[in-house]
């Protein structure tokens, strides 16, 4: 039972056909301990991204099971969904900022979401922008930013929640390798701390750099 | 856990986007705010009248006419018949030639009446109802009209009646327009809260992404609704309010030649609440429906 508790994520024989038929992922299993850093690599198309949304339970599985510490997600109810996806820290190569408000309110929206108090929310986004050094630009909007800067500010707002699990979508895709680096530093000092980290990308020159479990899609298929 | 804070955040994300587009948000209340003040104009004005015609007396007085030919024993039957009647408060006997000196001395009409040769007018009763029932008064007059030697009865509240009638059918017209410019309303808000939604689809789907409930993402919408609708409602009262300034003008002047001191009333504070609550009620319940329709439209793409 004790190698079970450690199980962040487990797949076993999932398979994910979207509608009208292609099937972007076969016959996966595999887990990620609690603690473990692992990449998901493979040419566009492989099904990176759509491991990471089964996840998340932004897609279902067709067929198999996805179990995130503990619960089955293919089988959550809708209303159950949300409250998963607040243990989740998520990372979208598109940052997927909010554009109407500043960047410390960017950071907040997490905690809002969850119903912080006021001082600790305040207190919590600032220690995050802190974290991935942006804490001298709270005020600005976010279109200003840099796409390093965004990434970062991205990166602070999956984190504020301090989540067991963080997913990552081609974090590093638009960066030049400066900020790339910056960026997996971060991970790493994330993982120091006892954070799951499952990151999606396409680059072989970051995973060589940076060890870690790497899982190798070709195809929708994990070849042994 | 936390409610209050997050009614506090929604409602404050909400203020900031009326601030920040001040003149469609003052537009779509001022809309709301003329549909609703038709109704409000209506029942004000009806509501005034009202209190106008309550000022004058409506005491019912029903007249028996007795036939031409008819004798003084037959009026002193009649009399005895009214005196057992329990609806009748008092009455009076007015013999015709008391009818006749009463025509020749008032204005306008002594000339004609000198100028006829006999008396054509009947021995009549003038009887004060205790009821002002009107279907009493109709039951009483049939009554009336069965006994024997009597030509005819007038019942002179018919004035009353109509005007009541009249009253109430301004009162229904107003509720009948405030039914249907409410359900304008609706769909108005409605509408409004669908383009929000659709302009703000990135952040509901990245509140979503986050661990947003479907309550905490159509809360601002909600309040977006309410306030739209108490502004309108606001804007409506003023509409309404400042029109009878403006209407005020010429009654007073009309009321003065009547010796009246009528004056057109704004509604209470009792009437004004109604109608912020009803607005905000109706705009509430517009965001409710398109909220409903098109938030699960929008998901996180899969």
């Amino acid at each position: 039972m004790a190698t079970i508790k450690n199980e962040m994520i487990s797949f076993s024989q999932v398979h994910m056909r979207y509608p009208g038929g292609r099937e972007a992922l076969k016959n996966l299993n595999f887990t990620v301990e609690r603690g473990e850093m692992v990449f998901i690599t493979g040419p566009t198309g492989a099904g990176k991204s759509t491991l990471l949304k089964l996840v998340a339970a932004i897609v279902k599985p067709s067929t198999g099971s996805v179990v995130v510490s503990g619960q089955n997600v293919g089988k959550l109810r809708q209303a159950a969904i949300p409250y998963l996806r607040r243990k989740l820290g998520l990372i979208f190569q598109d940052h997927k900022l909010l554009y109407d408000r500043s960047v410390l309110e960017n950071v907040m929206l997490p905690l809002h979401i969850t119903g912080f108090p006021r001082a600790e929310t305040l207190k919590r986004a600032r220690a995050a922008l802190d974290k991935v050094n942006l804490l001298g630009l709270e005020k600005a909007n976010p279109i200003s930013l840099s796409g390093g800067e965004q990434q970062r500010l991205c990166v602070a707002r999956a984190i504020v929640n301090r989540p067991a699990i963080v997913l990552a979508d081609e974090p590093t895709g638009n960066l030049d390798a400066d900020y790339a680096n910056e960026i997996m530093e971060m991970f790493k000092s994330f993982n120091q701390v006892g954070v799951t980290l499952l990151i999606a990308t396409h680059d072989e020159h970051l995973i060589t750099r940076h060890s870690g479990k790497t899982l190798h899609l070709k195809q929708g298929e994990l070849p042994a | 856990m936390n409610w209050l804070e997050q009614h506090r955040l929604a409602l404050g994300l909400i203020l900031r986007r009326f601030a920040r587009s001040p003149l469609s948000s003052l537009l779509a209340m001022m809309v709301i705010g003329v549909a609703l003040s038709l109704p409000l104009g209506l029942y004000t004005l009806v509501d005034n009248t009202r209190s106008l015609a309550g000022n004058v007396k409506i005491q019912p007085q029903i007249t028996v006419f007795l036939s031409p030919g008819a004798s003084a024993g037959s009026a002193r039957e009649i009399e005895a018949r009214l005196k057992e009647k329990h609806a009748i408060r008092q009455f009076r006997f007015i013999p015709r030639d008391q009818a006749m000196q009463e025509l020749l001395q008032s204005a306008g009409l002594a000339d004609v009446a000198a100028g006829l040769d006999k008396n054509p007018l009947p021995d009549a009763f003038v009887i004060e109802t205790l009821s002002t029932n009107p279907a009493e008064l109709e039951s009483l007059r049939n009554g009336l009209l069965k006994l024997p030697k009597v030509d005819s009865v007038l019942l002179d509240t018919v004035w009353a009646k109509r005007l009541n009638g009249m009253l109430r059918l301004g009162r229904d017209i107003a509720l009948l327009l405030a039914a249907l410019l409410g359900f304008a309303l609706v769909v108005v808000t409605s509408n409004t809260i669908r383009l929000q939604i659709l302009s703000q689809r990135d952040e509901i789907e990245i509140s979503k992404l986050i661990g947003a409930t479907d309550a905490f993402i159509r809360r601002p919408f909600l309040y977006h609704g309410a306030l739209q609708g108490l502004g309108g409602g606001l804007a409506a009262w003023l509409i309404v309010v400042l029109c009878l300034h403006f209407l005020n003008i010429g009654v007073d002047e009309l009321a003065r030649l009547y010796a009246s001191r009528f004056h057109l009333q704004v509604p209470g504070t009792g009437d004004m609440l109604a109608l912020l609550l009803f607005s905000s009620l109706l705009g509430w319940i517009g965001a409710f429906l398109a909220v409903g329709r098109h938030l699960r439209e929008i998901e996180p793409r899969a």
